[in-house]
């Protein structure tokens, strides 16, 4: 490997969290984005060609090193790491909806969701996923939520605009083929 | 017809059962929707509004409230369906607003199984662990002599024989004073005003106990006090009843 190749393991095996590309820059002046990215490349090449037990993955607005999942089971049953506990069914819905919707106040998302939120928000705050990003104008000004960089780690997305856009989800909010009748008073009812 | 094919599974399953089952009236909705092989532009509201009320009757009631209220919209949407349409044109499908919301849901469980795959993806990669926080480094040997270990012992011994003394101020209220004052006034004089049993110039604690004496006295009945309007002066009179007695 080259020697900023290495500099750049060296540091990511240093850090226990996703380092941004900035961040790598800073490493070494002198280095350009181009040279970074190559370095960054070679990396990833060394470990996925070499078959090493880890892979360079990006996510999180950064990179990281993180074990192969093959290895996952002999690890936990060796009790030296445990795997984080399953987000609840409505813990991901609320996340959902506050990561295609954010900034989104609690009451929002209890219009979608059809259910009282108020406890989920608090966990999901409580583990880092979401924060408070704002404060809605009119009555009682609603705190406004949104995600986190955490957010990202936990789903290993390098950023939201890698999450389906909306109207690349099979049932998108288009109007109906077959009854345009009934899709105008949707939207009269809007 | 339709009620007897989830009513046994609803009352079995339970109460715990249907809490994580669904999470939520729009889950259960869609899921019977599924069930039900329905067109979500169709709904056959009548069929799915009798299916709901019966899988909800197996959830608690706390927690059945949300249920209970999509119930509510359900039933009256039936009731909407029911009444004559009158122009075709100009009728407005009452399940519109409702398809809106279960389109919304649906799209936003389609986010939910993107999320749960690539959670579970990343859930199967550890990444390092974070470190503990280093523990303090042990402390420096001591390295002082006798002498300097007797004084300050010393300096212990001193500062803790210092008694750790509270002035206690005795309460300088005097009410049983004020009290005789006020009745040996009101013997003379049956009626007599605040600013006259009050001298200009008296201490915060005389003040304090002829209004505390003056309380206690009206609380006896052996006076009457009356204020015709805030910070008004007070009028203080013998008791009628007192006196005729």
């Amino acid at each position: 490997m080259t020697p900023l190749a290495k500099l750049l393991e060296a540091a990511l095996f240093a850090s226990a969290r996703p380092i941004a590309t900035d961040e790598l820059a800073s490493l070494d002046p002198e280095v350009s984005p181009a040279e970074l990215q190559s370095a960054l490349d070679e990396i990833r090449e060394h470990y996925d060609v070499e078959g090493h037990g880890v892979e360079l993955t990006e996510l999180g607005g950064g990179w990281q090193i993180l074990t192969r999942a093959e290895y996952t089971e002999a690890i936990e049953r060796a009790q030296l790491a445990a795997r984080p506990a399953r987000l609840s069914g409505a813990a991901l819905e609320t996340l959902a909806i506050i990561a295609y919707r954010q900034p989104i106040s609690r009451t929002e998302i209890e219009e979608i969701r059809g259910v009282a939120v108020g406890g989920v928000l608090k966990s999901l705050h409580e583990r880092g996923l979401i924060d408070v990003v704002g404060r809605a104008e009119g009555l009682g000004r609603p705190l406004l939520y949104g995600t986190t960089p955490v957010f990202l780690e936990h789903f290993a997305l390098r950023h939201l605009e890698e999450l389906p856009r909306g109207d690349e989800l099979a049932i998108a909010l288009r109007l109906p083929p077959r009854e345009p009748e009934m899709a105008s008073a949707v939207d009269e009812n809007e | 017809m339709t009620a007897t094919f989830s009513e046994p599974a609803a009352l079995e399953s339970g109460f715990v059962v249907e809490l994580t089952a669904f999470t939520g009236p729009l889950d259960l909705l869609l899921s019977l929707i599924r069930e039900e092989q329905v067109d979500i532009y169709d709904i056959p509201i009548a069929r799915i509004c009798e299916q709901f009320v019966i899988r909800i009757r197996s959830l608690g009631l706390n927690e059945a409230a949300e249920y209970l209220e999509m119930a509510a919209r359900l039933l009256r949407i039936k009731a909407q369906m029911l009444l004559p349409r009158g122009d075709e044109l100009a009728w407005e499908d009452p399940r519109a607003e409702l398809v809106r919301r279960l389109l919304e849901y649906q799209q936003m469980r389609e986010v939910v199984d993107v999320l749960e795959r690539r959670g579970e993806e990343r859930r199967n990669q550890f990444a390092r662990a974070y470190l503990p926080q280093q523990a303090a480094p042990p402390q420096a040997p001591l390295a002082l002599s006798l002498a300097e270990l007797l004084s300050a012992v010393d300096r212990v011994l001193r500062a803790a024989r210092q008694p750790n003394m509270h002035e206690i101020i005795p309460r300088a209220i005097d009410i049983p004073g004020a009290i005789s004052i006020i009745r040996s006034v009101l013997t003379l004089r049956a009626r007599i005003m605040w600013t006259e049993i009050v001298e200009r110039g008296a201490e915060p604690w005389q003040i304090l106990s002829t209004l505390l004496g003056l309380l206690e006295l009206a609380k006896l009945g052996e006076l009457r006090v009356l204020q015709p309007k805030p910070f008004a002066n007070v009028e203080i009179s013998r008791d009628a009843a007192s006196e005729a007695a």
